[in-house]
């Protein structure tokens, strides 16, 4: 849920990343936060296990620029993607603007895309929310793989509704502004509709 | 989809005032309130060297972790916390269901003390947010960005 503050002329809205695990939510944080002006960004969290893999979420505040005088600030969180931490990816979803599904675009890894794109939508139906109605984008990541499905594949499997989507290759930026800048889009989009 | 919370100059002012209120009785180092979401509404105190973003977003996450170890025990929620430091200690309070206010005070303050000024805060801030959900689901309360264009949106994104 946006945040919208007349007084300190600031619209804060919060996106999620979401996705199986491993397949690099986190990286595309990790490579925003690396690329980001400083004054543009906050402190990024991640409240990770001593094995770096994410427990509880990934944290990054980012101002975008003024619109209309008003500041606007996005709120990346990234989930856990590991199957037992599904109490946790519920939690972080609460009040979310816009949702960002990062697939691996690895053969081997179709099912738990799958399995996590049903994960997402009961998750969502959860709070309340409807996957097909809510900002939406989908990221085919680790596009530079030997062992990747084809791009027609994915889309078949993960984005029949054919909502914006982009390859990426998230350690090295293929594609991760693409994406953030597009969901954020879809979020303003919402807020001018009155969402 | 549920829509946002929007602040309003008026109650904006009566909340910082109700927060600065409260650092001064409770003798607080730091008072702030976030929205359960993890935005940060309001300030008061000593909050200059704070990073006040990431400690509303962690404020969201601890308050959503511990509301669902509530359920688990088959509680609705924990509607206060208190978290012991070796100099500074913080207190939780779920207000109105929809805001935490957070205290920060050290040995000058005690938690007894700070429990009871919270609770006197929390519900006159209860009040104003009740009013603010009034005004927001007012008919004819329009989006307050129904007049933000595509253009608008896409300067945003021009490098």
């Amino acid at each position: 849920m946006s945040f919208i503050n007349y007084s300190s002329r600031e619209i804060n809205c919060k996106i999620v990343y979401y996705g199986p695990g491993l397949c690099g939510k986190t990286t595309n944080l990790q490579y925003v936060y690396a690329k980001t002006n400083p004054d543009a960004k906050g402190k990024m969290i991640s409240l990770a296990t001593e094995t770096e893999r994410t427990l509880f979420f990934d944290f990054l505040p980012l101002s975008l620029g003024e619109i209309r005088g008003f500041k606007t600030r996005f709120h990346l969180y990234t989930v856990p993607g590991q199957v037992f931490y599904d109490a946790s990816r519920k939690l972080i979803l609460k009040g979310v603007d816009g949702v960002v599904f990062v697939a691996d675009s690895q053969i081997e890894r179709m099912e738990a895309n799958l399995e996590s794109v049903e994960n997402l939508r009961v998750n969502l139906g959860e709070q309340g929310y409807d996957l097909d109605k809510i900002p939406y984008v989908v990221q085919y990541n680790k596009r530079d793989l030997p062992n990747v499905a084809t791009v027609e594949e994915l889309r078949r499997l993960i984005n029949p509704r054919g909502v914006p989507e982009y390859q990426a290759v998230a350690p090295t930026g293929v594609g991760v502004f693409d994406t953030l800048k597009a969901v954020a889009k879809l979020v303003l989009t919402e807020l001018k509709k009155g969402g | 989809m549920n829509s946002g919370l929007v602040m309003y100059e008026e109650e904006f002012r009566l909340i910082a005032g109700i927060c600065d209120r409260l650092t001064r009785d409770a003798n607080a180092k730091v008072v702030f309130l976030v929205d359960k979401n993890g935005q940060l509404i309001s300030s008061s105190g000593h909050a200059q060297n704070l990073d006040t973003t990431s400690l509303a977003s962690l404020t969201a996450g601890n308050v959503a972790a511990m509301g669902g170890l509530a359920k688990l025990i088959g509680e609705k929620e924990f509607p206060n916390q208190f978290h012991e430091g070796e100099r500074e200690s913080l207190h939780m309070s779920i207000v109105g269901g929809r805001v935490v206010l957070v205290v920060i005070f050290d040995a000058k303050s005690s938690l007894g003390l700070v429990r009871l000024r919270v609770k006197k805060a929390g519900e006159e801030l209860a009040k104003v947010f009740d009013g603010l959900a009034k005004r927001q689901t007012a008919p004819g309360a329009a989006s307050p960005f129904a007049e933000i264009t595509d253009d608008d949106i896409d300067n945003l994104f021009s490098e």
